[in-house]
């Protein structure tokens, strides 16, 4: 197939996966009030400690959320064709793996980006916090660069339900709470028994809060930042590809052993 | 190329708590316009043969290409001359025939307007009521969702189409207007079809040849009408009885 073609299949995902949105609209609402009120919470745990801690938590809270939504919604795209039976139609369509799964990829960005934007202007306005110092535009390139890492991990994690729709639905949720503990969320790394903290530095999401927290409350440059900027985009250049080639193991392994099949 | 498909001593065997032979060293060849049934009980194998054409099974052992293609390692040049039909109508069942046909239309490198002309036309011709077409399909009966689900096996213009038992659990009504519909498909240029099923009277009146498989092997492959004089019966079921020595319902019950 062509590349336009392959281009309207990257589509397909998009598209389907914001009709689903649609359709199941008062879950959205119910998810995006407890996202809301999560980051408030949060937030309000930090006000007497002023308004930096506030802010230190709500990005935890925030990045958190972007984070979890690239990892998830991948990953959740594969187990719902999985539970639907439909994941048998994708695959013998003339669409390229890798289309298909950057189709889902852009749809989680897409979504993480409007979500976690809409959480931010309401936190702000509820703290009325001033971003007067913060670098603005670092915190863009870090959200992004670090959104290719997340992507790659949301990559590895959908080959899980791909094998088995529930026991892999399991796991990517405990994958994704082991990652919210170890990577300084809402406390600083050091605050870990030693023994669990070489997982910290292997995290992606460490590296982001970091970075973030540097740009917004001390309002750092890119060029101090630089170093950390090009370790994620290193990661997820990785990442993406390696997520990519593990699923596409994992799809040869379960057309050998029959595990696309919705049933038996 | 004149076959449309070619198997040649294709086996799976499925690792459960069992071993369970699905195929065992299947042959046959489909010239191109044909309309090959397969006829079996529940657990023959005939589903696994399908996912294999489908490139979604890998065989243990043989080969399988379609229009010259190998399954397995040229997928990729198979996919695009595919389609299928399976006995449970796989969709997102929260959203509407339009998003699910438009979201396979756009798959197979086809536009939204092209999608819709060309699925409502096929539903159209089999009696669906297009005011549904935007209803999600957890409103719709069976029936309804397999005549979707026929409208997206058919609007991408497969040269060789794969209908996995369509017909079953579906009411007479809709059983008749798909078969009226799969008839006058067969009269397209340059369809192959390939037809699982469990109902005798459609196999007999749609294919042209008809394999008998039993526990992953086929055990005849005819024209109906050279199966039916070479055993001297009235119907395919009394074929069936003939070649195997067993009911048909006794077979389903020991798969």
């Amino acid at each position: 197939m062509n590349l336009k073609a392959q281009a309207y299949g990257s589509i397909a995902f998009i598209e389907r996966n914001f009709a689903l949105i649609k359709r199941y609209i008062g879950w959205e609402v119910v998810f995006l009030t407890y996202n809301i009120v999560n980051a408030l919470a949060i937030g309000l745990i930090g006000a007497r400690m002023g308004k930096d801690m506030v802010l230190y938590l709500v990005v935890g809270a925030m990045v958190w959320g972007f984070l979890s939504i690239l990892f998830h919604e991948i990953s959740e795209s594969i187990a719902w064709e999985r539970w639907e039976g439909t994941i048998e139609y994708t695959f013998m369509a003339p669409i390229n793996r890798f289309t298909h799964l950057i189709g889902n990829c852009l749809h989680a960005v897409t979504y993480g980006v409007i979500r976690s934007t809409l959480i931010l202007v309401l936190v702000v306005l509820f703290f009325g916090i001033s971003l007067k110092g913060a670098n603005l535009p670092a915190l863009v390139i870090i959200l992004i660069v670090s959104g290719l890492s997340f992507v790659g991990l949301g990559l590895i994690a959908a080959v899980l339900p791909l094998l088995s729709t529930e026991k892999g639905a399991y796991a990517t949720h405990i994958f994704e709470a082991v990652l919210l503990l170890v990577s300084g969320v809402y406390y600083e790394i050091e605050v870990l028994p030693v023994w669990i903290r070489p997982l910290s530095y292997i995290s992606p999401a460490t590296y982001t809060l970091r970075a973030m927290r540097a740009a917004l409350l001390q309002g750092t440059g890119l060029g101090e930042l630089l170093p950390t900027i090009v370790l994620l985009l290193v990661t997820g250049s990785i990442l993406i590809p390696l997520g990519i080639i593990v699923f596409r193991q994992a799809e040869f392994y379960a057309k050998k052993t029959g595990k696309l099949k919705r049933s038996g | 190329m004149k076959e449309a498909v070619k198997c040649e001593g294709l086996s799976k065997t499925f690792k459960r708590k069992e071993k369970v032979v699905a195929l065992d060293n299947v042959s046959f060849t489909i010239p191109k316009n044909e309309v090959f049934g397969i006829v079996g009980p529940n657990g023959s194998g005939k589903s696994t043969l399908i996912r294999i054409l489908s490139t979604l099974l890998i065989p243990d052992n043989g080969y399988a290409q379609i229009f010259g293609h190998d399954v397995v390692r040229e997928y990729s040049k198979v996919r695009p001359l595919i389609n299928r039909v399976s006995v449970d109508a796989a969709f997102f069942k929260g959203i509407s025939a339009w998003e699910n046909l438009r979201y396979a239309g756009r798959l197979y490198g086809l536009g939204s307007k092209e999608t819709k002309q060309k699925t409502l036309d096929i539903l159209g011709q089999l009696g669906f009521d297009e005011k549904r077409y935007y209803e999600p399909l957890e409103n719709l009966s069976r029936g309804m969702q397999q005549k979707i689900a026929i409208a997206r096996a058919f609007f991408t213009a497969p040269m060789l189409l794969l209908l996995d038992e369509p017909t079953t659990g579906l009411d007479p009504r809709s059983k008749m207007e798909v078969q009226e519909f799969v008839h006058r498909a067969m009269d397209s240029n340059g369809l192959t079809i390939v037809l699982t099923t469990h109902d005798m009277k459609e196999a007999e009146s749609l294919c042209d040849r008809v394999a008998i498989i039993i526990k992953g092997r086929f055990v005849a492959l005819e024209k109906p009408s050279t199966l039916l004089k070479k055993s001297g019966k009235s119907n395919l079921e009394e074929v069936f009885i003939d070649i195997t020595g067993k009911e048909w319902k006794e077979i389903e019950y020991e798969s």
